[in-house]
């Protein structure tokens, strides 16, 4: 036990009004340490605090009491006894009389009844005692805002915890609960206030109640705070923080949420809310009426129906004022475009709104009576203009019209019956006002042709709803259902010159077809299909309807695109038309054939095959696809060769490659076998005697130059498609008689066809590396290939031994070599050579082989010896017929590069099962940059170094700036130098494009800043000279643009160049096109303004 | 002493949508047009309130004329009312701006529309004249009201 001088001692120091309120706080808080570690029993505490508690001294009395309720909210968790709970809320409860003690006696209260059940609670006989009191002995609203507080506080307590002690009061509970909530201006007060009405109506719903008197001036009490307007203080005007003011808003919607609460908490309010608000909804001020929206859809399910439908006819009238009367939306700003008629509603527009929809739930049929029997809205309905058109009304008629609409859809949105209702009552009349009247047919007004484009866009809408409408719902018999697609189809067959309207129609028949898929319905989708399906499929090979091919086209496939059924049907029908035209087409190139087959095999490897990826069809369509071309070409002889004819041919390629890639591995063997049977039969084929030609590298060189020219048009077409097929191939699939297709290739490369070194490429890609890893019948590995590729003799021009090095035949070759160089007529040879070697090494490269290496050494080989060299020495004695000559090999050979890095559409992708190791392009940066770099340092010739400089432009602008950006500060000045190399020659104008994009790309990047700041002078020189570049547009542009960027450095770094910049740009003001006019002027102003905001210099 | 605003309530229209020219056309014949330069001043602030002389209708692309083989450009600007003493400040800013943007061949023409001045003709005067147009430059008052107009971001 705590001796009594201890705790005196905090008595008195929180009595004693001359200590300070921390000291107060801690010697309460001391002694409730006491009292809750039992060293001080809360009788002899009070026993001691007796003198302070009765003393006529109201300071001291008011401190004592105050002390005991302090102490009594810290010991809320402490059991006390009932006895000790009785007398001390009797004592409190007692001097609520004491107004100068009072605080202390209403904190005491409160601790005491709010405490919980376990620790011992007050009865509700004393409960009932303090209300009494509380009712005799307080006037609320003459205490200062802390004690208002305090007595709401308890006033809400006593009602929420203790409601049968309440209870009996009754009448007088109400009367002081008026007189204490009257004129409450504080926030804090008025959340319990509100609150406390809320709670107290819940507590009396019976009509016949005490409350029901009471409920006229209560609410009168709670009407003066409707609508609530807060006018919080700007932030800026006084030194109110940022917490402030949000924990003020918080508040703030407090009061909302408790006064929404309190205003519907009863019905009973509602004689005289509902005649406020409708009241307030006169007002003129826009937030009072969003506030009465607001609070009549939250009220009137509180209400209940009866009470409301009092007020239906008032509401109405209110709701409509608002929509109808004057509407108050603003068109909207992408409204412009379709016709106007795209509003954003007010804030009460859309309050009102939901308003009339809680309303109508509620009792739709009141409601509905009064909206379809109001004679305004129906005069507004049959006085539309007829027919009208959307651009000629004025926008306070649109305005109407959209809120005509909304009303409408509202109504009809609430119940199946509502919807039915508002139909009956008006769908005739609005299908009048748009022209078509619903007695008589539509069809006569849809077939006029003069009709303005919006009434024609509305029958299109309305026929696709029409026929989208599900089953369960709506009547649309399926003779109705084939009328509207039989009238679609027949707008598209006639309208084909009016684009807009085409495409509606269109997109309505797809919209209508992709429903039906959807539903699955049945009956409909084969209408469908009999109807549009079968009739477009029947306009591919017939000139029925006299429609541009292309846009047949776009019909066939967007309507097949709706189902696989569908589109199963229109591959029929493609699939028939190409077996029917291809042979007349490629053998005569008659010219609509030709056309036809094209636009076929485009549509299939442009949406047809695509789509069955995407939507999981079989691959049996591309396998099809390929069989019949391969048929085709087969049973044909000769081909005429004509323009059209290579159009042909480039779209049955993409439409081979994209069946073929589609293919799983068995059918792409099958297709491959009977490709090459058709290959083996050809004429490219004097071997056919000998399958392993192992002759072929000597007679080669004889061959090739025989053969050069002879190749018949069929050849070609065979050994591209062949082509075309080889380059899709998985990787897993097994290429029959490897070693003649590859010199077959070989042979066809060296005439300049592109597709067989791709095809090569594509091989070497994917051919099985090791020979334990393949397959047991596969003749050949990669390895293998590349000998066969590389020891063929048509590399040997190239003196360069690197190829020979791996040959199996080595320096066998010499002879060959000086005759190939000597025939002039082997230049093309040569460079078709160079650019078929770069297709495969980019195969090699992609999978990170290390064949490449030697394929670089080559290219590197012609840039270098052809100059370095005794044979052409044009640096010093330049000979012209053989410049001529070897400038464009080295062109071809620098241009390799690009090949090898660059990403192909046509092959080698990801697309084409290509093998592509990771970061192979920064591999080969890395291995090959100081090769080129030390071969540029060592060429003493113009054109060698013009020329290692092009691959090196390749090179640079083909890897991702990730992986050079590291070595940016080495890189610029090379960049720098190859820029004024190459713009000697106007041959290199697009590669210098593709360099300053990349120096561009480094201006724009973090990390290469430090590097591009040592170098600014370097750059802005360069980039001047480029601002004037007479060949190409966009470097001057793209320089010019650089400079802007450049402008962005730190000013002492880049000042010294100012004078300069200005200089070289305003004769870029006077530049011949436009684009660079007007970077012009930016840089200009940029620069300008580093120093000063004039543009004096 | 505080001047009351020479037109306090200007009409502000719309800004118009700027004509995207079609880009890939390398063959396009670009010589200096009308539009362009247009384009150019159109966004030039008037001196007394926050609106481009396009939002007042002060320029428009018709009142610009262009012949690029004489090197000669004419705009004739409105002022917004008949005694507007910025009419001045405005040829000024004008020619600055065409100084910048264009190089120095060609010949600019700056007068106000006919009859939308009082004082039409001395205003002419004082626009074509480089001796009072480089004197009026080196007023810094002038200068940075002028500055203020090319470059404001208050647009």
């Amino acid at each position: 036990m705590a001796k009594p001088t201890e705790y005196v001692k905090h008595i008195e120091s929180y009595v004693d009004s001359s200590s300070s309120p921390s000291q107060q706080a801690a010697s309460v808080d001391a002694l409730a340490i006491l009292l809750k570690n039992d060293l001080l029993t809360l009788e002899a505490l009070v026993r001691e605090l007796d003198l302070y508690l009765t003393t006529t001294d109201s300071i001291i009395r008011s401190r004592g009491t105050l002390l005991l309720g302090e102490l009594l909210t810290q010991l809320e968790l402490k059991p006390l006894s009932d006895a000790a709970i009785h007398s001390l809320i009797g004592f409190l409860t007692e001097r609520l009389e004491d107004w100068r003690a009072l605080r202390g006696a209403l904190v005491g209260c409160l601790a005491l009844l709010r405490r919980k059940t376990d620790v011992g609670v007050v009865t509700e006989n004393d409960a009932e005692a303090v209300m009494k009191s509380y009712m005799q002995y307080l006037q609320v609203q003459s205490m200062g805002q802390h004690d208002r507080k305090l007595c709401f506080e308890l006033l809400e307590c006593l009602l929420e915890r203790y409601p049968n002690a309440v209870q009996p009061l009754g009448n007088e509970l109400f009367y002081s609960i008026c007189e204490g909530i009257d004129e409450e201006k504080d926030p804090q007060c008025l959340i319990l206030a509100f609150h406390i009405v809320e709670v107290a109506a819940k507590l009396f719903p019976d009509p016949s109640g005490p409350f029901t008197s009471y409920a006229a001036d209560i609410f009168e009490i709670l009407g003066r705070y409707f609508p609530i307007h807060f006018t919080h203080p700007k932030s800026e005007d006084i030194g109110v923080s940022r917490d402030e003011l949000s924990r003020a808003l918080l508040l703030m919607q407090l009061i909302f949420c408790v006064f929404q609460l309190a205003f519907a908490a009863t019905p009973l309010f509602e004689p005289f809310a509902i005649p406020l608000l409708l009241d307030k909804l006169s007002s003129s001020l826009p937030s009072a009426k969003v506030e009465s929206f607001k609070y009549l859809g939250y009220c009137a399910p509180m209400y209940g129906s009866d009470r409301m439908a009092k007020h239906g006819g008032a509401l109405w009238s209110s709701v409509k004022d608002v929509l109808y009367t004057s509407p108050q939306s603003a068109l909207s700003v992408e409204s412009e475009s379709d016709g106007g008629m795209i509003f954003e509603e007010s804030d009460i527009m859309v309050e009102a709104l939901i308003l009339l929809e809680g309303l109508i739930q509620q009792n739709s049929d009141l409601l509905l009576d009064m909206i379809l029997g109001d004679e305004d809205i129906n005069n507004f309905i049959c006085s539309f203009p007829k027919p009208w058109d959307i651009h000629d009304t004025p926008l306070q008629l649109r305005q109407q019209l959209h809120s005509v609409g909304r009303l409408l859809a509202v109504s009809a949105k609430s119940s199946m019956a509502s919807c039915n209702r508002v139909f009956e009552k008006f769908f005739p009349q609005m299908m009048e006002a748009l022209g078509c009247s619903v007695g008589n047919h539509s069809d006569e007004s849809f077939a006029t042709e003069d009709r303005a484009l919006s009434s024609r866009f509305n029958y299109v809408k309305g026929l696709q709803l029409l026929a989208t409408f599900p089953r369960s719902f709506a009547p649309v018999s399926l003779l109705l259902f084939e009328n509207i697609l039989l009238k679609l189809v027949s707008a598209i067959t006639s309208n084909f010159d009016k684009k807009f309207s085409w495409g509606l129609e269109l997109k309505a028949l797809v919209e209508i077809g992709l429903y039906i898929e959807g539903y699955q319905e049945s009956e409909k989708a084969a209408t469908f299909a009999r109807i549009v399906v079968d009739k477009f499929v029947s306009w591919i090979s017939s000139d029925e309807p006299a429609m541009p091919l292309s846009l047949k086209m776009q019909a066939i496939c967007e309507t097949g695109m709706t189902g696989i059924s569908n589109m199963l049907r229109i591959v029929q029908g493609m699939e028939k038309a190409i077996s029917a035209k291809f042979t007349q087409a490629y053998v005569d190139g008659n010219f609509e054939s030709v056309e036809l087959v094209i636009k076929v095999l485009e549509c299939y490897s442009a949406r047809v095959l695509p789509w069955f990826e995407m939507n999981g069809g079989s691959e049996e369509v591309a396998w099809n696809l390929a069989a019949i071309i391969w048929d085709k070409i087969d049973n044909s002889s000769s081909v005429n060769l004509t323009v059209q004819n290579y159009e042909l041919l480039g779209a049955a390629m993409t439409a081979m490659k994209q069946a073929v890639r589609r293919c799983s591995q068995e059918s792409q063997e099958k297709i491959v076998n009977r490709a090459f049977r058709v290959l083996s039969a050809s004429t490219l084929f004097p071997l056919k005697d000998s399958p392993f030609a192992t002759s072929l590298s000597n007679s080669e060189d004889s061959y090739l130059n025989h053969h050069v020219d002879r190749v018949s048009c069929r050849d070609e077409w065979i050994i591209s498609l062949y082509a075309s097929v080889v380059i899709a191939l998985r990787p897993q699939t097994h290429v029959q008689n490897l070693k003649m297709v590859l010199q077959l290739f070989i042979m066809a490369l060296t005439k300049g066809h592109i597709p067989s070194a791709q095809a090569l490429g594509s091989l070497v890609n994917k051919l099985p590396s090791k020979t334990n890893e393949r397959h047991l019948s596969q003749e050949y590995g990669v390895e293998e290939a590349i000998d066969v590729i590389l020891t063929s003799s048509i590399w040997n021009f190239c003196q360069s031994n690197t190829l020979r090095k791996c040959s199996l035949f080595g320096g066998g070759n010499e002879i060959h070599n000086t005759k190939c160089l000597a025939g002039l007529n082997h230049t093309s040879v040569h460079i078709s050579a160079i650019v078929g070697l770069a297709w495969i090494g980019k195969g090699l490269i992609m999978r990170g082989h290390e064949g490449i290496k030697d394929i670089t050494m080559t290219f590197l080989g012609v840039l270098l010896e052809n100059t370095n060299n005794g044979d052409f020495p044009e640096s010093c004695d330049p000979i012209e017929g053989k410049e001529q000559e070897v400038i464009p090999l080295m062109k071809s050979a620098a241009d390799a590069f690009h090949i090898l890095l660059s990403d192909s559409e046509d092959c080698l992708n990801r697309n084409y099962h290509s093998v592509i190791r990771p970061l192979y392009k920064q591999r080969f940066y890395n291995s090959v940059m100081p090769l080129l770099l030390s071969s540029t340092r060592q060429s003493n010739s113009i054109i060698t170094r013009s020329m290692l400089f092009r691959s090196f432009a390749h090179v640079i602008s083909e890897t991702p700036l990730s992986a050079m950006i590291s070595e940016a500060n080495k890189l610029i000045p090379l960049l720098l130098d190859s820029l004024s190399t190459l713009t000697e020659d106007v041959m290199h104008k697009d590669v210098i494009y593709n360099v300053i994009l990349v120096l561009s790309a480094i201006l724009m990047d973090k990390n290469g800043q430090v590097a591009v700041l040592e170098n600014a002078q370097a750059i802005i020189n360069q980039l001047i000279g480029l601002a004037a570049y007479p060949h190409m547009m966009v470097i001057r542009e793209t320089a010019i643009q650089c400079l802007v960027a450049m402008s962005e450095l730190p000013y002492a770094r880049i000042y010294p160049s100012r004078t300069k910049v200005l200089q070289a740009i305003s004769k870029a003001l006077d530049d011949p096109k436009r684009a660079v006019r007007q970077e012009a002027v930016r840089c200009r102003q940029a620069w300008a303004s580093i120093a000063s905001r004039s543009l004096h210099f | 002493m505080t001047l009351g605003l020479i037109n306090a309530n200007p009409v502000v229209h719309a800004k118009k949508e700027r004509v995207a020219r079609p880009l890939d056309d390398p063959h396009a014949d670009d010589a200096v047009d009308p539009l362009e330069i247009y384009d150019i001043v159109r966004d030039i602030r008037d001196p007394e309130h926050p609106y481009s002389l396009e939002q007042l209708s002060v320029l428009s692309e018709e009142s610009i004329t262009v012949d690029e083989k004489l090197g000669r450009i004419l705009i004739t600007f409105t002022p917004t009312i008949q005694h507007c003493s910025m009419a001045t400040v405005i040829g000024l800013c004008l020619r600055e701006k065409l100084k910048d943007c264009f190089p120095a061949h060609f010949k600019v023409d700056i007068k106000v529309a006919p009859g939308s001045h009082a004082d039409e003709e001395a205003v002419n005067k004082q626009l074509n004249d480089k001796e009072r147009v480089a004197a009026a430059l080196e007023n810094p008052n002038l200068r940075q009201l002028v500055t203020e107009c090319l470059y404001s971001s208050e647009l």
